[in-house]
């Protein structure tokens, strides 16, 4: 992204969390329930952890990746009410009337697995797996959206998922097996 | 990220007292500018003020043949929108060439307006910057600015060139383009500032990237009637084919009558501090044939003072260049 590249501060890691050094004097951890693939839990967060932090760090849900940690790379990509948007830019509070899905909801109960999660394992789709959960959450919220129809299509639909391994032709090979599929169902 | 309480008013009224009561609150949307800047330590605000629960959503049409776009929409709900696809597909292509369909479905319409005007030594706090530190100078003037802008940059006498950021907002280019009007709020009541007077230029306070007073809210970007849903396009050359901001983009609006332009609308993107607009070039088309000699008097007219600073200065070319295929394309359209 041509005005989002930019140097770090030394020292900053990109892995660092939402706990701040001094918290503002009034400003406790208050309770916040968040529905997450079905299941509502209350946690204890501050106003600033965003979603991501809340999943991975409060509800142990590592599925949900962390990447740029900017909104530029997809890695976070969870669906909130069906809609795919990057958890690393939102705050969990804003949430807390949402149903939030992540890549550990998409499977039946019965394990059954989700048909995009099968076709990426069909079509060999990745290859070191981080950016796996956001591409499949990114894809699902795609085909809710009714977009997409060809190759093309997915290419555009699917990139704000950046894969580093560049897994993308499998990927979109993927995507497109289970767009056709969709199709061909009366 | 500082930390900061969070308040999710549900009236107008309350979101304004809130605003009144910490002048270090700040409204927040889908948040993927501001939280954003929060983590890079740019922004620090006191106080968020979640703007999700107002009465400001849906998109409704006005008396006058218009289309009211609540400042809460989501970009993508606005692109996606039955009537904005037929009655102002130039908007729907514009938001969906930018950021992501992730991003989108954040991103809210009063907040795409207020992405701030911005440069990579912006957000890096080790570099001296005119908006980000009033006085400190700008590191990108014989800097790498390769992606900065090239119109409306100059200074005064007394005062140097202060910033020399380009506005990355792709919906703004196609909303300077179709005259649309930013409806606002305040405590002191509600205004209308048209498009054109909404973003600013930097002069001598690079720091302000619009015209809104501390204290009011965006409640609704008004259409006019007039669509352009006949002849349009909007070209946007960037590095890679998706996911990238602009170097250069150029939304066009055009009515023809066979051959010859009765009504024309050209501006730019990523060229200056603001969407570049500017009537004097459109009327050098407007009862005319629709020729490449005439789109490219167009070009020359829009371009003209245009400046370079190093590594932007293909910018200048590249712009003219746009503008002819656009014009061309527009010219083409027909949906
Ligand atoms: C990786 C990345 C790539 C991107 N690429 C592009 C691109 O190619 N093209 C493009 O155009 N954009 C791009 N963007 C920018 C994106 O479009 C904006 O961040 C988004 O539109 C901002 O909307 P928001 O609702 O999230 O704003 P927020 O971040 O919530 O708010 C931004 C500002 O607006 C203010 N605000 C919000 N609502 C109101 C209101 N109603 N009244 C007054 N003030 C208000 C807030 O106080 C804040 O200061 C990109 C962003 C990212 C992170
Ligand atoms: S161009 Fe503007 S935003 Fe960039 S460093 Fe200079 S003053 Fe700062």
């Amino acid at each position: 992204m041509i005005a989002e590249t930019r140097s770090k501060p030394a020292g900053r890691s990109p892995l660092q969390t939402a706990a701040p050094a001094k918290p503002l004097p009034g400003v406790e951890p208050g309770s916040v329930t968040l529905t997450v693939n079905g299941q509502a839990k209350t946690i204890q967060i501050a106003p600033w952890t965003t979603l991501l932090d809340a999943l991975r760090e409060y509800m142990n849900l590592t599925g949900t990746k962390k990447g740029c940690d900017h909104g530029q790379c997809g890695a976070c990509t969870v669906l909130v009410d069906g809609k795919r948007i990057n958890a690393c830019l939102t705050l969990a509070v804003m949430h807390d009337d949402h149903a939030i899905t992540t890549i550990e909801g998409l499977a039946s109960p019965d394990g059954g697995l989700h048909p995009v999660q099968q076709a990426f394992i069909d079509h060999d789709a990745f290859q070191c797996g981080y950016c796996t959960p956001g591409q499949i959450c990114s894809a699902v919220g795609m085909l809710h959206e009714g977009h997409a129809k060809n190759k093309a299509d997915v290419r555009e639909g699917m990139s704000g998922n950046i894969c580093r391994c560049g897994a993308y032709p499998h990927i979109v090979d993927a995507v497109l097996e289970v767009i056709n599929k969709a199709e061909k169902q009366p | 990220m500082n930390p900061f309480t969070y308040a999710r008013p549900d009236s107008v009224d309350s979101a304004l007292d809130e605003l009144k009561a910490q002048p270090n609150a700040r409204l927040i949307g889908g948040g993927t500018n501001l939280i954003d800047l929060m983590k890079e330590n740019i922004e620090h605000p006191t106080r968020l003020v979640d703007v999700n629960r107002l009465p400001l959503g849906g998109i409704s049409e006005l008396p006058d043949g218009g289309l009211r776009l609540g400042a809460t929409v989501t970009n993508a709900e606005t692109a996606y929108n039955a009537l904005v696809t037929a009655r102002y597909p130039l908007l729907s292509e514009t938001i969906l060439a930018g950021a992501s369909p992730q991003l989108r479905n954040m991103a809210t319409n009063g907040g795409n307006l207020f992405q701030r005007t911005r440069c990579y030594y912006f957000y890096d706090t080790a570099m001296p910057c005119n908006k980000r530190e009033p006085g400190s100078g700008c590191a990108a003037i014989g800097g790498y600015n390769r992606i900065h802008a090239i119109l409306g940059t100059e200074g005064s006498e007394n005062q140097p060139t202060a910033c020399i950021a380009t506005y990355p907002s792709d919906m703004a280019v196609a909303l300077a383009a179709l005259e649309a009007v930013v409806q606002v709020t305040g405590s002191n009541g509600e205004r209308s500032i048209a498009f054109a007077d909404f973003h600013r230029l930097p002069g001598n306070e690079p720091w302000r990237d619009n015209t809104l007073e501390p204290g009011e809210i965006v409640t609704s970007i008004d259409l006019p009637a007039k669509g352009f849903n006949q002849h349009h396009t909007y070209l946007k050359l960037r590095d890679r084919a998706s996911y990238a901001f602009a170097l250069v983009s150029v939304a066009v609006g055009l009515e023809m009558e066979g051959n010859s332009v009765t009504d024309a609308r050209i501006a730019l993107g990523g060229v200056a501090h603001k969407p570049w607009r500017k009537p004097e070039a459109e009327q050098l088309l407007i009862g005319r044939e629709a020729t490449p000699d005439n789109f490219r008097l167009v070009a020359e007219n829009l371009l003209a003072g245009a400046k370079g600073y190093g590594h932007n200065t293909f910018k200048i070319d590249l712009a003219k260049r746009a503008i002819i295929r656009a014009l061309g394309e527009a010219m083409r359209s027909k949906v």
